[in-house]
């Protein structure tokens, strides 16, 4: 754990993907997995889907240095490639706040940092009304206190409390908290039959 | 008190409770490929980091490996650079690679099973979302990203919650023409493809039971296609006997204590659920895609469903499913022209998978103008088929016989859709661009399914080509 890992508030601006199911193929298409490392991935996030709609909101202008992702429900479902929380978190997003999650997007997102909040459905519909309406609004996601502040008005997220206490913790990177067990692993790994040849 | 398999294997794997909540749960098998795990060794090199177990985790080259040839130097130097990193990792920390020369290469969730290397009870993860697939063996099996196969690599356990559980019962009798890629497509129509999240799924009931092991690995594998990451059937008899004399499994005496472990972890008889569901397995008919996710189906005797009729909130998405896929509402389903019949992938690339559609090509000819690929999921499944003539059966018939791998499934290799061409599969996913043309269209169904559309050219109901 560094100083630099805690995550408690995420703030600025926010960009929106309305729709729900949106796969992660569609967030990084395959033929951008043809590579052994993650850069430049962030400019081909949602590449296919923006070729095609040149009304995207990933293509406009004033969404452009949003750090907070609105999504619909079931986010991130499909293929387990990392390479698509890589690709948002190269574009910028810091956060991503939506109906509901694939579970092993939401489990990659944590995993380098990027907290994934889930927020009622009137709030999330009003969320997403008022950046369509106002781009350029400041919003703040505050973690310890479970919060979305959009000017004036406070909306109440959640988020599951392992991967909240990662977050605040600072413990995302999860290998280092990991091996902290040490010879615990071991005697986990002797005692299991098929381990010792049953 | 009585327990579920998920409570014992996470209570046999359990570590500690973290300071997060979470729980440090142990792998007991870790399989790596190409696409997920270069970045993962190279975060492990960065942190200065060495592979704790290199003998429980294994390797296959699946993803990018071409199926027409399989010479290397392969002709795209990305699917060869990739191949040759993984190579070195496993090389440097002394990890086993079943590679193409190994005559056990194949689809990492094929060879798994294929080679005994799943066991019941145990814990499984690798970087690649349809390791459910494992659980047909009984085994709590997670797809993970390359941050956790980091994590596996570095200590052989993940941070993880315990999920709730879903048991999924399917009773009565398959009719005929109606197999497991059916059953898990009609599991998904009804529970919806975020039904899953925050549950593993449990299947059990007659149906389920009376299951070859490749039928289970079917319905298994698309779990995560319901949302939920895991999904496992109970071991019993059939389990038992797929493993008996495989590679990895257990030998003589100790397999018989393997047995007894085995069937120990099953769940018990009074055990209690966070929920359970019923399907009717004689009231199912085969299945067909006809959107942009695998919940989005009818059965083959049904009409494309009108974005009118769809509860409100469903409208867009049912709107821009057809838009995209150029499917009219109220159009009967069946008779749908194809142009692109394949027949392979973790979901139906196993020998069972290619008899059925064999069954339905035999005899027959491809329809003009139709391009048909059958890629068996692993070497050893390829050798099986090729050792009964059914590679003989599908090119006198017209389709292209090719190597191991997983192919059009992904596009991450040379077999890929162009342009708009609408595509009958076997495989597990009909999103947008999946099969490697952005346009490209894809129609999910079984195996026989997919024979009989490519046929007939056009989707078309195999009870009726099998009459």
């Amino acid at each position: 754990m560094t100083r630099d890992s805690v995550r408690r508030t995420v703030a600025g601006r926010a960009i929106p993907m309305p729709g729900n199911d949106i796969d992660t193929d569609r967030i990084i298409p395959a033929r951008y997995l043809k590579s052994v490392t993650f850069e430049g991935l962030g400019e081909h996030v949602f590449g296919d889907d923006r070729l095609q709609d040149p009304e995207h909101p990933f293509n406009q202008a004033a969404y452009a240095g949003a750090t907070i992702l609105l999504v619909g429900q079931n986010f991130g479902c499909g293929s387990s490639r990392e390479h698509a929380p890589e690709a948002l978190r190269r574009w910028g997003i810091r956060a991503i706040v939506g109906g509901s999650f694939g579970e092993i997007f939401f489990g990659n997102c944590t995993a380098i940092g990027i907290p994934c909040v889930t927020a009622a459905g009137d709030d999330l519909d009003w969320l997403h009304r008022a950046v369509a309406r106002e781009p350029a609004a400041a919003m703040t996601l505050d973690l310890e206190a479970r919060q979305l502040r959009v000017g004036d008005r406070t909306v109440r997220v959640a988020i599951p409390d392992g991967a909240r206490g990662q977050l605040l913790g600072g413990t995302w990177n999860a290998t280092g908290v990991l091996l902290e067990a040490g010879d615990g692993i071991d005697r986990v790994a002797a005692a299991l039959p098929y381990v010792s040849g049953y | 008190m009585a327990e579920t398999l998920l409570d014992k294997v996470w209570r046999a794997h359990t570590v500690r409770t973290l300071p997060s909540g979470q729980t440090q749960l142990f792998i007991g098998l870790h399989l790596v490929h190409e696409v997920t795990s270069p970045q993962a060794f190279q975060m492990l090199r960065e942190a200065g980091l060495r592979v704790r177990m290199p003998g429980r985790t294994f390797a296959t080259v699946d993803h990018i490996v071409p199926t027409a040839s399989q010479r290397r130097p392969f002709g795209d130097p990305v699917a060869e650079e990739m191949t040759a990193h993984l190579v070195r990792n496993c090389e440097e920390s002394g990890i086993p690679l079943f590679d193409l020369e190994s005559g056990r290469q194949g689809i990492v969730h094929v060879i798994g099973p294929e080679l005994g290397l799943t066991h019941p009870g145990m814990t499984i993860a690798c970087g690649d979302s349809h390791t459910s697939t494992h659980g047909a063996l009984g085994a709590l099996a997670f797809g993970i990203g390359t941050s956790q196969v980091r994590d596996v690599l570095a200590t052989q356990c993940l941070a993880m919650a315990k999920p709730k559980l879903r048991q999924v019962r399917v009773e009565g009798k398959l009719p005929r023409g109606v197999y497991a890629k059916d059953v898990i497509l009609s599991i998904i129509q009804r529970l919806g493809v975020n039904g899953g999240v925050g549950y593993a799924y449990e299947y059990a009931g007659s149906a389920i039971e009376a299951m070859t092991m490749e039928e289970r690995l079917t319905v298994c594998n698309m779990s995560i296609e319901g949302g939920a990451r895991a999904g496992y059937v109970n071991p019993d008899r059939t389990t038992f006997d797929f493993l008996r004399g495989r590679p990895y499994a257990p030998r003589g005496a100790a397999f018989d204590r393997a047995v007894a472990w085995w069937r120990g972890m099953a769940t018990d008889l009074d055990a209690r659920f966070d929920d359970v569901v019923r399907l009717d397995a004689g009231a199912m008919e085969p299945v067909v895609t006809w959107g942009i996710n695998p919940g989005q189906s009818v059965g083959i005797g049904q009409r494309i469903p009108d974005p009118a009729q769809a509860p409100e909130a469903d409208r867009p998405a049912w709107r821009e499913a057809l838009a995209f896929m150029d499917l009219e509402p109220g159009e009967p389903v069946a008779g749908t022209r194809i142009d692109v019949a394949f027949i392979g992938s973790c979901t139906n690339g196993r020998l069972s998978d290619l008899r059925a559609a064999a069954e339905v090509a035999r005899g027959r000819t491809v329809a003009r103008g139709v391009r048909a690929l059958v890629v068996p999921g692993s070497q050893a499944v390829a050798k099986a088929a090729e050792a009964e003539g059914l590679h003989e059966v599908f090119q006198a018939a017209g389709f292209e016989w090719r190597k191991a791998g997983c192919s059009m499934c992904l596009g991450m290799n040379e077999d890929k859709l162009k342009g708009r061409e609408m595509s009958a599969s076997s495989s597990n996913r009909n999103f947008k661009g999946r099969q490697g043309s952005p346009t490209g269209r894809t129609l999910l169904m079984s195996p026989a399914m997919v024979a009989a559309a490519a046929v007939a050219g056009a989707v078309t109901d195999v009870r009726e080509v099998l009459r």
